[in-house]
């Protein structure tokens, strides 16, 4: 059971990361508009004409 | 034709050299909008950023100072088909964007603190079952009280706040039992790891407090929404204002930026955006927004203008009293404010549900202790058992029941073109029994139409609407709407007074006072079958022909008062305008209950006389005189159309030429409310299945989990069919 010593830290940082990177997203402006969201991850980035 | 708006009261400073403008812009719809706006935009030099939003329709710009005018933008927009006007966030959406943000912030931090803690939680549950050692089950709970404590502490702040707000008004709400349960089930929890015991509730705490911050959310977006929405409405009808900078020279600037004591100018054709002073000049005036009244009344140096005043005839110099949100009639506002005060009594489904669940959950636990006590159970074990009670009854379910249909039932109003300006909207709604209409600019369209279309040919009606471009008087205005007309004649001169007139292949054409087109003979006969209407006359060489134009009632008015009707609804006319007005549009309508000539007291009297009846009133008016109406009934919905005070006043605001949205909000939220107390009854039979286990003592933190998830998720589904609705939509 040695091995809990790694792993409950472990998992406990991998959370904090998740919890960061939602902060970090939330701070950022990702959920202002979902709407556009939804449809920017398939427009085309180059001008079609 | 039209001057450019002074921008300098919308732009921001973006910090080193840029200049930043919010614009509401009109039309987009989809992604290939947003694409092809962004696109086209970001091309234009020195422009360093344009970002669309999709969900609230609104467009950021950021460009480098100097060198480009902020018109510019506007016009590349008119260029691509959108219409886009300047934008100011107020104050209240503001806020509400800040609330709804905190709330997500402080769902993210329960629902990570869950996820982890559940990690943690497993494998205790599995354990205690097997062969886990004490000591390691002890480790475990210690950590969930490390990673749980602090979680909470942050993340139920929002309820913590409003239990004390309530308690220290001496009152109680949902938050109270939400707030007593959390502490006792973290205290409790606390106290049991550091005595060793098999059971803590750490997981079910963060779990409650995860699932009622998400309501919250639920709840919260659905007004920011609403709010952005209404927002985007004001800054599309582009109020702007004619203001004298110095004696002679004049500016169009927005009417955010106009103070009392200036200078305005009312052109005919405008709608004054100002309460304020006539100082020189005369017109008629139509002040049908207001009071109700259609027969025009006339404007001399001294006279009082009120904003929504349409100015007909010659163009005024106005000193501003008031502007923008300021402007209304004293009494009004203070018929306004009486009224909605009376309202705020109203008490939500969701508060008369706590106000009996507290007590009832709080007793419930007691008896449970007392009940153990007598048993002969030791005081440890009954106090534990009682907490148990309360963590299982704690209302998850409840707080999700009404914030999850509100949701998704103002979502279905959002797609009918109702917008709701509170929450408990829907609920007052649901119950409604009589509808009262405002006639005119509620069940007739706020604008002039020609009425005697196709008595006309249509040769003839083309050739006026193109002659009638050239003139801005209302009644010219509307025969050029009416014909569809987009190209203006050339060389057409105006006499003052009289009309406008231009040659034709030779012919001379003419379109203004019946008697300077030789036409009296026909226009009285108009004026004598209906005196409500303004007519004007066409000529062509010898040839005339005269326009009854006069306000028409809303294309499926006749239509929605009769499904109204069928639904169990009274519908009945109030209206502020002559008698033979309304009786004729109550005739053509099918209302036999109707009062003409009502102040906007005799409204509100009716309404009282109605609701001490015992009878549900819904008010649905626009005009400045129906405001102290809409606020004093039960619920009260406006067309976007009407003036601020208005839609502020009510409860809703519908949007579109049609009536049918307001027979569509009472259908809406009469399902929507049935849903509500199916939630709300769903929620007391998992209580009455919960709670006698929890009393037996049988609840370990692997039921009060599942419990209390499966409940949310039943009331979140049962919810979802609010959306149904939409099916029936015409």
């Amino acid at each position: 059971m040695e091995v809990l010593v790694y792993l409950v830290p472990l998992a406990i940082a991998l959370g904090a990361l998740g919890l960061a990177a939602f902060l970090w997203s939330l701070k950022n402006g990702q959920y202002d508009d979902l709407d556009g969201a939804a449809w920017r991850a398939i427009a085309d980035d180059e001008p079609a004409g | 034709m039209e001057s450019t708006i002074d921008f300098s009261h919308y732009l921001k400073r973006a910090g080193s050299g840029l200049l930043h403008l919010d614009l509401a812009v009109e039309g987009i719809s989809c992604a290939g909008c947003m694409a092809k706006i962004e696109r086209n935009l970001s091309k234009m030099p020195d422009v360093t950023s344009a970002r669309v939003n999709l969900t609230n329709r609104r467009l950021a710009l950021e460009w480098r100072e100097g060198a480009i005018d902020p018109a510019l933008f506007v016009g590349r927009l008119a260029e691509l088909g959108y219409k886009a006007y300047p934008f100011e966030p107020a104050g209240a959406e503001t806020r509400e964007a800040e609330c709804a943000r905190s709330l997500l912030r402080r769902l993210g931090v329960a629902a990570f603190a869950a996820m982890n803690v559940m990690m943690l939680s497993v494998p205790v549950w599995s354990g205690n079952a097997s062969d886990m050692l004490p000591e390691q089950r002890d480790f475990f709970h210690w950590l969930s009280a490390v990673i749980v404590l602090p979680a909470a502490a942050y993340a139920a702040q929002p309820f913590f706040s409003s239990a004390y707000a309530a308690l220290r008004g001496r009152s109680v709400n949902m938050d109270v039992p939400i707030s007593i349960g959390i502490i006792l089930a973290l205290a409790m929890s606390l106290f049991e790891t550091a005595t060793h015991a098999e059971h803590v509730y750490f997981d079910a705490a963060i779990m409650l407090i995860a699932f009622l911050l998400a309501g919250r959310y639920l709840d919260q977006n659905m007004r920011r929404r609403t709010r952005a929405f209404a927002g985007n409405l004001a800054a599309l009808k582009a109020e702007t204002a004619t203001k004298f900078i110095d004696d002679d020279e004049i500016r169009t600037v927005p009417i955010a930026a106009i103070r009392p004591g200036d200078i305005v100018l009312l052109r005919p054709g405008e709608r004054s955006a100002v309460d304020g002073t006539v100082i020189s000049g005369r017109s008629e005036m139509d002040q049908s927004l207001i009071t109700g009244e259609t027969l025009p009344a006339t404007a001399v140096a001294g006279s009082a203008v009120y904003a929504g005043t349409l100015i007909r005839s010659g163009a005024l110099r106005v000193r501003v009293s008031a502007a923008s949100e300021g402007t209304l009639l004293s009494e009004i506002s203070q018929l306004l404010e009486n009224a909605m005060q009376a309202r705020s009594r109203y008490l939500r489904l969701a508060e008369r549900a706590s106000r009996l669940y507290a007590p009832v959950v709080h007793a419930t636990a007691l008896l449970t202790m007392v009940g153990w006590l007598v048993a002969g159970a030791t005081l440890h074990d009954s106090i534990v058992t009682a907490i148990a009670v309360l963590i299982i009854t704690c209302p998850c379910a409840l707080g999700l029941a009404i914030p999850a249909v509100q949701t998704i039932a103002s979502g279905a109003l959002f797609g009918c073109g109702v917008l709701l300006n509170s929450g408990d909207a829907i609920e007052r709604m649901a119950e409604v029994d009589r509808v009262i209409f405002d006639k005119t600019g509620t069940l007739t369209l706020p604008e002039l139409d020609v009425a005697n279309a196709t008595a006309i040919p249509a040769d003839v009606f083309e050739v006026a609407g193109r002659l009638a471009l050239s003139s801005r008087h209302p009644v010219a205005a509307a025969v050029a709407r009416a014909a569809g007309a987009k190209a203006p004649l050339e060389d057409i001169e105006e006499e003052p007074g009289q009309g406008v007139r231009g040659v034709i292949d030779g012919i001379e054409v003419r379109l203004g006072r019946p008697s300077w087109c030789g036409a009296d003979v026909a226009a009285h006969e108009i004026l004598c079958r209906d005196p409500e209407t303004s007519v004007v006359a066409f000529r062509r060489g010898e040839v005339c022909h005269v326009f009854a134009v006069r306000q028409r009632v809303r294309p499926d008015a006749a239509e929605v008062i009769a499904r109204m009707n069928r639904m169990g609804l009274a519908v009945e006319i109030l209206s502020g305008d002559r008698e033979p007005a309304v009786r004729a549009a109550a005739t053509a309508l099918g209302v036999p209950q109707w009062r003409a000539e009502v102040s906007p007291i005799g409204k509100i009297a009716r309404i009282e006389e109605l609701a001490r009846s015992g009878q549900k009133v819904m008010m649905v008016g626009d005009g400045l005189n129906d405001a102290p109406a809409l606020a004093a009934a039960y619920t009260s919905m406006s067309p976007v159309t009407a003036t601020h005070v208005s839609q502020a006043a009510a409860d809703a605001v519908f949007l579109g030429e049609r009536l049918a949205p307001v027979e569509l909000a009472i259908r809406i939220s009469r399902k929507a409310f049935r849903l509500m107390q199916q939630n709300l009854w769903l929620a007391v039979a998992y209580n009455l299945l919960a709670v006698p286990i929890a009393m037996a003592g049988l609840v370990t933190p692997l039921i009060a989990a599942a419990a209390m998830s499966g409940s949310s998720l039943l009331v979140m589904l049962n919810a979802i069919r609010a959306r149904r609705q939409k099916r029936e939509m015409p």
